[in-house]
């Protein structure tokens, strides 16, 4: 069975040990991203790489050592340098003496073949494609599950009554998902997910403020990578709505555009024409939408040297001001620190509340 | 009166500026360069650019701040792609945008979107739109653009002809050619050609290094069809034309040039170079017979500082050849 590892994104590592041993691979998990992580990650990676080659050279180099043969992560097709980090990771484990092999999944519209070759790849047991399609499917269900709850958590976190208690039920109903197997047990194990974190002692009166979440994927969704933002701002009594989660950037990627993805491009028009690979278009678009309905700030996240994110970041003082919508930026790297980033969301919580008492009739 | 139209003296105008004069001067336009970088210009990018943007772009703004209010439009061509394969840095493909939205009174911009994959006759098309902001007849365009790519091609001809960008703009102004100059030492400088070029911001590179008496050739040099061919060892290709090529470049020199040494000169937090960076460095380390240096430059290189890493780097070659003079 040959040993397989994929890139730590948040939960999602649940769904895809799941897919790759219904295939016949052993999985040798990714632990999730901790300094340790990093400063290997910072070692060997070449020093203006963003943040997230670092965090997935050092996830890397954190497994391989126990016998990785094949790693699975995702390409792109430009001009975001990230669609070049597989090549480039798996030239310096080699040079490290490392002899892995990396699988590359394209988008499938544009390399058909090479997508099923890389199937073929990950499959030793030698499935019927028929087969495969349920293992994808069941995965799949279990990725929009995991979704769903954590999408839960971030409305119910700033109302909760008692501290931390949405992340310790979290953590637990998290389990529940991860030994689903069959669609029936994950569909129950979403259902029940849902409820008790509902059950999660709230107020209801409570004032609560909106910000919406854009910026470069992998760092919105690894909260190893962001420092628990989102967490942290729950916990400031401001609801989190993301831009991006790891099912809809899949879809996008691999079907065809979803008609979100077509409106947001289109409310990014005015401002960014062009795509510049990443999600630096999408960043302007989101913070329209938000500012549309009525959120009350947006929050960029990009990693350091993002050259997309750094586009948009010169284009969204025009956009916070002819909206009406405060931004904040955060350029993030193996230097940020928890400190000074929650000191300078609870300036931006600070602000917001004001601006909206002020908007308020008395 | 004729309409005054802008070019930033920075990032494409090193390639393409004597195409862009010929094309609105034959309009009836007036060009008006911004003039060679300054520390004022330089000042002024750093001030209204972002801090996270990298030193080019930073000098962009500062060029476009000088002409605003003494030119009635400003040319910042949106340059997608213009070899079918590969595209400009993201940084190129939101220029006219950052331009836009950063800068509170600006002239209007003409700003067409120039991508040759959309046709065979997209790159006339992106010029007639061009000259028809200026409000020109589409016949006086088709001329305009025909003397304009018989001057590009005058132009690249004289850069593989071994002449750098600045010389070889001089020559086709004054149509007299200088005398070229022979070099005890051979040296590769690769890098974009608005670091390698750009006198301010490379801190003199070339001038110092022929006053050390070594001869410097750069990827403008090569052949274009040569180092489309050149294998670049690499299992996906690079998406961003000019990373592209300084890397093909570096393969050329290294496999089918006799140079003495190579240097990468690069910008502080430039995105496409953390990647042409290490394939470069991984590249020498492999071919080992021409020495290597990495330059990396940003709004605070010192003189002094540049300049002490090249004469060492001169005199370590010096040595290892044995014709230290």
């Amino acid at each position: 069975m040959p040993r397989v590892t994929f890139p730590h994104v948040a939960e999602s590592y649940r769904s895809f040990k799941m897919l790759m041993e219904d295939l016949g691979n052993e999985v040798i998990l990714p632990p999730r991203p901790s300094k340790h992580t990093l400063d290997l990650g910072v070692r060997y990676a070449p020093e203006f790489a963003c943040f997230p080659v670092k965090i997935l050279l050092g996830t890397y180099l954190e497994t391989c050592p126990k016998g990785v043969e094949l790693i699975v992560t995702s390409g792109g097709v430009g001009p975001c340098r990230a669609g070049h980090y597989a090549q480039l990771h798996k030239k310096i484990l080699h040079s490290l003496g490392y002899p892995v092999d990396i699988v590359v999944f394209e988008p499938p519209r544009l390399y058909p073949l090479d997508f099923l070759h890389n199937i073929q790849r990950l499959n030793p047991r030698r499935m019927s494609y028929r087969a495969i399609y349920e293992c994808v499917r069941r995965a799949w269900r279990k990725l929009q599950a995991l979704d769903n709850v954590e999408k839960l958590t971030h409305k119910v976190r700033p109302k909760e009554t008692i501290r931390g208690a949405t992340t310790r039920t979290y953590r637990r109903v998290l389990e529940w998902i991860d030994r689903a197997y069959s669609l029936v047990e994950i569909e129950e194990a979403e259902r029940s997910a849902l409820e008790e974190l509902q059950k999660v002692p709230q107020d209801p009166n409570r004032d609560v403020l909106r910000v919406g979440i854009v910026g470069e994927v992998y760092v919105l969704l690894e909260p190893a990578s962001n420092l628990e933002i989102e967490e942290t701002l729950g916990n400031l009594g401001v609801e989190v709505e993301r831009s991006l989660f790891l099912t809809g950037w899949t879809r996008d990627n691999t079907w065809a555009e979803t008609t979100e993805g077509l409106t947001v491009k289109e409310a990014a028009m005015p401002y960014l024409p062009e795509l510049l690979g990443g999600h630096g278009r999408d960043s302007i678009g989101n913070t329209v939408l938000y500012a549309k309905r009525g959120f009350d700030g947006v929050i960029q996240l990009a990693p350091f040297t993002c050259i997309p994110e750094i586009v948009a970041r010169t284009i969204l003082p025009r956009v916070s001001e002819e909206h009406n919508i405060p931004v904040l930026t955060f350029f993030l790297d193996e230097q940020t620190g928890k400190a000074g980033m929650t000191t300078r969301l609870e300036a931006f919580v600070d602000l917001m509340r004001r601006k909206k008492a002020a908007r308020r009739p008395a | 009166m004729a309409a005054r139209v802008g070019i930033p003296c920075s990032l494409l105008y090193f390639l393409y500026y004597p195409t862009w004069k010929t094309f609105f001067n034959e309009l009836g336009a007036q060009v008006i360069p911004s003039g060679n970088t300054t520390r004022e210009m330089l000042d002024l990018g750093v001030k209204e650019a972002l801090a996270d943007a990298c030193v080019p772009i930073k000098l962009y703004f500062g060029h476009v701040q000088v002409l605003i209010g003494r030119v009635d439009y400003l040319f910042i061509p949106r340059v997608v792609c213009l070899n079918r394969e590969t595209t400009y840095c993201p940084k190129f493909l939101g220029l006219p945008d950052m331009i836009r939205h950063s800068f509170k009174k600006i002239p209007p911009l003409i700003d067409v979107r120039i991508d040759v994959r959309e046709g065979w006759n997209a790159l006339s098309k992106a010029y007639r739109q061009a000259g028809l902001v200026l409000g020109a007849a589409r016949g006086a365009i088709a001329l305009a653009y025909r003397k304009a790519m018989a001057v590009e091609r005058r132009f690249f001809s004289l850069l593989q002809e071994g002449w750098q960008p600045l010389e070889a703009m001089q020559i086709l102004n004054t149509a007299i050619l200088p005398r070229k100059q022979k070099g005890r030492l051979v040296f590769a400088v690769l890098g974009y050609p608005y670091l390698v070029h750009d006198q301010y911001i490379s801190v003199g590179l070339l001038g110092r290094l022929k006053k050390m008496g070594v001869e410097v050739i750069t990827m403008e040099n090569l052949p274009p069809r040569a180092l489309y061919r050149q294998n670049d060892h690499l299992e996906k290709r690079l998406f961003w034309t000019l990373g592209d090529l300084v890397l093909r470049a570096a393969h050329y020199f290294l496999r089918h040039t006799r140079i003495d040494g190579m240097i990468h000169l690069t910008a502080f937090g430039c995105g496409p170079d953390s990647l042409v960076g290490k394939f470069l460095e991984m590249a020498a380390h492999e071919q080992q017979t021409v020495p290597f240096m990495s330059l990396s430059i940003d709004e605070h290189s010192g003189e002094a500082g540049i300049a002490t890493r090249l004469e060492a780097f001169v005199d370590m070659v010096c040595r290892k050849k044995e014709v230290c003079l």
